[in-house]
């Protein structure tokens, strides 16, 4: 155990743990937002009951989202000194950036949006909750450019002994971070029509709350439906941008060792990653790998083998998480196209219902299979090509980085644990009685 | 001249967080002190509930803002603090926590775990970083290569926890203003009372780290070192540090708390920009050797890093300032029994 595996681990688990709340927070909020605005344009009851419904949920959610997202910011320094060091000058921007565009306007308004229902005309507390929705997903916007910065460093130059800005508008405005923007909300808001779907699911088969919950279910169907669209097909094309700029990810997610023009993709096959070849390779389908990598079915892809041992990622998790993904992702786009057709006599397919409650866990799963895949495809390189994830951690002692990672460890399956109480319990009691007066 | 700029506004996100955050920290250390049954303590949650994450939100900022405008020193610094700053960062997940979840369940126990959580956790966050801040002003065991050789003891040092103290017992008389005047009947009461004795205290805290400031730190010999460039804030942040100092109990006997609270607020603002003006231009002085400290020439970003983060800096921050005045003002009025009803509520 050193330093470096420790500080991996901690933040593997310190982000994977964010992710968890991040994606709910993103979607949920414009769910909710559209909800007080149907109730400001209707003046129906309902809706406004069920934006208090889902908004006690939000802020639940939220609180995790706020807390361990601090943490994140501050392990850049505590656990990847070396690191912030050498990018900081652009890296460090950015994020700096995130805070004061997004994160002041989401955390100030939210408290405003949970503490004024009485006291600001339903117009007005509308746009508190929209003024939320928009901050949490302009924060997404930059983070994710600051990591798809690390995924494709553009716009700087090794200046100083450190990498420095050279061109602000190429860094915000490339291509891979129009990519993952677009590719993490989509998931994001995948995630969030299913939780909600799931849990008036819940409702639904009990008979109980039957209107309120089938314009819940309703409603997020739309917006599960559209970004299963979305992300089915910006993820091909996401995929496509992978190839063109990180090859070594695109090999180790296909598991592909040889360099192979005409290259043909596997139904199933089973990496050997010891031995450089794949254990199993069955239902050749030729050219489709070529042909979903560089849109042209001879096109060569190159293989792991073309490059250096260590700079390759490893295979059988970047191979696996991508799998689980977009099977996922298919998974999803049949779901709610089933759903879509059905969205009129819900009750009548209790099968449906069923599935679609114990559907809620997929899109998490899949987010962090997607995250999986993008961070370890990644390795060795912590920015892709400039500098190595060995070099760039902090010089710590090894008993500091290990009882931190503990505490993170103890304390957040502590905190989750409570969180997810709560929310089954909010869940179980249902609109009416969780809101007296 | 860039750099210098922004050590002023690093300075000055620093000062705006303690001075912001400084009375929810405060009032969550107080709460066992002043609130005796639930409905006080809700009472107590109301006082913060609407600003506390905005407040934090200052915090990220200033972090962030030494990342982007000085990485090494962002580097350095948060490397070195490192067993610190994970207990500060436990401290703020706690006391986060604890008010999103505490009203969720209606239940003794429960709550009594997160009124714990809230009060250990306010405590600690600025105790821990009073102690940070006064390490930093007296240098930290640096090496050459911005290695920290020392350990969370050596910050642990009687100098760091007089800034502690004077961190705690600061953002306390913050806090307690607040509460006075958040609240009517008892619980205003006792938080008046209360006041006036934490005055006493901070009076004494603050005169001990001035003394103990002479002899621990090099900020004096600083400012003697650059008299033309130190007149105006050698002359004008102590006198504006003492005169709100003694205006905030002026105040407080005359219960007129908003200005008290104000007076506070440019106390703790006056407070931390004396420390950090006795810096310049070290962003973290070396205890080891003054050459391997870190300054804001050796620390910058590029020219373009810090022009592009200055544009944004000068047109969201006032932004900012501007709406979060309006919550201030929104949620200006004393807390009533209605707004505990149980949907507003904590
Ligand atoms: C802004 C940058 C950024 C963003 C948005 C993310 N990450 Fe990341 N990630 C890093 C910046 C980073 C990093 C600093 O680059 C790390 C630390 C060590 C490393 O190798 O890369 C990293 C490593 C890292 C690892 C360890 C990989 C390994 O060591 O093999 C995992 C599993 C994740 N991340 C997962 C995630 C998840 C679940 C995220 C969703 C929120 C996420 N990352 C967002
Ligand atoms: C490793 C990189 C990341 C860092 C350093 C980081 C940092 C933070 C911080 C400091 C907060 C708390 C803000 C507050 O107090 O309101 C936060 C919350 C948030 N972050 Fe992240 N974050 C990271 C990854 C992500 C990603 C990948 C996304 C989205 C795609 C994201 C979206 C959000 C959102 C929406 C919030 C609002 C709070 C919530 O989630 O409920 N973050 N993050
Ligand atoms: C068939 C559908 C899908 C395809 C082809 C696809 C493709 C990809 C690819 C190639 C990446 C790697 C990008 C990189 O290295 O940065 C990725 C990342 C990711 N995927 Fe997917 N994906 C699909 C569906 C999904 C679904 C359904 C979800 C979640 C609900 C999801 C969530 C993510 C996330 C969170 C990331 C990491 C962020 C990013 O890099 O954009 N994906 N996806």
């Amino acid at each position: 155990m050193d330093a470096l595996i420790l500080s991996r681990l901690q933040f593997a688990v310190a982000t994977y743990f964010h992710f968890l709340f991040v994606p709910l927070t993103l979607g949920l909020s414009i769910l909710i937002a559209i909800m007080e605005t149907i109730f400001v344009r209707t003046g129906d009851e309902e809706y406004r009951r069920m934006a208090k419904f889902w908004g006690k949920i939000f802020l639940i959610n939220f609180a995790m989202g706020v807390v361990t997202g601090i943490t994140l910011e501050f392990q850049f320094g505590t656990n990847w000194s070396r690191y912030s060091s050498y990018v900081g000058d652009i890296f460090g921007s950015l994020l700096a950036i995130e805070a004061t565009v997004a994160f002041f306007l989401e955390s100030t308004f939210i408290a405003v949006w949970a503490l004024s229902w009485n006291r600001l005309s339903p117009k007005a507390h509308a746009v508190t909750i929209w003024l939320v929705a928009a901050a949490s997903s302009l924060s997404a916007v930059w983070i994710l450019i600051a990591n798809a910065w690390m995924q494709h460093p553009v716009g700087y130059t090794i200046r100083n002994g450190r990498a420095e800005l050279t061109d602000f508008f190429a860094v915000v405005t490339q291509s891979f971070a129009i990519h993952q923007i677009i590719h993490t909300l989509s998931a994001a808001y995948i995630l969030s029509a299913f939780f909600v779907m799931g849990v008036s699911a819940y409702h639904l088969l009990k008979k109980q709350h039957t209107s309120f919950f089938g314009r819940s279910f309703r409603l997020a169907l739309v917006m599960g439906l559209v970004f299963s669209i979305v992300e089915v097909v910006q993820g091909h094309m996401h995929g496509a941008e992978v190839a063109r700029v990180q090859p070594t990810k695109l090999a180790a997610m296909e598991s592909l060792w040889d360099t192979t023009a005409h290259a043909p993709q596997y139904l199933f096959l089973v990496p050997d990653e010891k031995n450089e070849r794949n254990f199993i390779e069955l239902g050749a389908i030729p050219g489709a790998l070529s042909m979903l990598a560089y849109h042209d079915s001879s096109a060569t892809v190159r293989g792991l083998k073309d490059f250096p041992r260590d700079e390759r990622p490893p295979v059988t998790l970047s191979f696996i998480s991508f799998r689980i993904m977009v099977g996922l992702g298919f998974l999803f786009l049949a779901l709610m196209t089933v759903g879509w057709f059905l969205r009129n006599r819900l009750e009548e397919h209790p099968w449906y219902l069923k599935t679609m409650l114990y559907a809620i866990p997929l899109p998490y799963i899949a987010a962090q299979a997607g995250w999986t895949l993008a961070e370890v495809g990644r390795q060795p390189w912590v920015v892709y090509g400039v500098m190595k994830t060995s070099d760039a951690v902090s010089p710590i002692a090894v008993s500091q980085a290990l009882v931190s990672l503990l505490a993170f460890v103890g304390v957040y399956s502590l905190l989750g644990a409570a969180a997810l109480y709560l929310i089954i319990m909010h869940v179980r009691r249902g609109p009416e009685s969780g809101q007296p007066a | 001249m860039l750099e210098s700029i922004w050590f002023f506004l690093w300075g000055l996100l620093w000062a705006i967080y303690f001075m912001l955050d400084g009375f929810d920290l405060g009032l969550g250390t107080l709460m066992p002190f002043v609130a005796r049954d639930d409905m006080e303590k809700r009472t107590v949650y109301r006082a913060m509930g609407p600003f506390w994450d905005g407040n934090e939100v200052w915090l990220i900022t200033a972090g962030g803002v030494t990342f982007a405008a000085f990485p090494l020193a962002y580097a350095v610094m948060f490397s070195s603090l490192y067993s610190a700053l994970m207990l500060l960062l436990f401290a703020l997940i706690f006391r986060g926590v604890a008010m999103e979840f505490r009203g969720q369940i209606h239940h003794e126990k429960w709550k009594k775990v997160w009124d714990y959580s809230l009060t250990a956790g306010s405590f600690l966050a600025a105790l821990l970083l009073g102690v940070a801040f006064a390490n930093i002003f007296q240098g930290i065991p640096i090496d050459e290569k911005g290695v920290y050789q020392g350990s969370l003891i050596t910050l642990l040092n009687p100098y760091g926890l007089l800034g502690g103290v004077l961190f705690v017992v600061m953002f306390a008389l913050h806090g307690c203003i607040w509460l006075a005047l958040k609240t009517e009947g008892p619980l205003h009461d006792r938080a008046t009372t209360l006041a006036s004795r934490l005055w006493t205290a901070l009076l004494a805290a603050a005169v001990i780290f001035l003394a103990a400031t002479w002899f621990a730190t090099r900020l004096y010999d600083n400012y003697l070192e650059n008299p033309l460039f130190f007149v105006v804030p050698i002359l004008l942040i102590p006198i504006i540090a003492v005169s709100a100092l003694v205006m905030t109990r002026v105040y407080i006997s005359r219960t007129r708390w908003w200005e008290a609270w104000f007076a506070s607020s440019l106390f703790i603002v006056g407070t931390t920009l004396f420390g950090v003006a006795g810096l310049y231009p070290h962003l973290l002085p070396s205890s080891i050797n003054p050459a391997y400290s870190v300054t804001i020439h050796n620390a910058a970003s590029s020219p373009l890093t810090l022009k592009i983060m200055l544009g944004v800096a000068l047109t969201v921050i006032p932004v900012v300032i501007a709406y979060q005045a309006w919550v201030y003002h929104f949620f200006k009025d004393k807390i009533q029994p209605s707004d505990l009803a149980h949907d507003e509520g904590y």
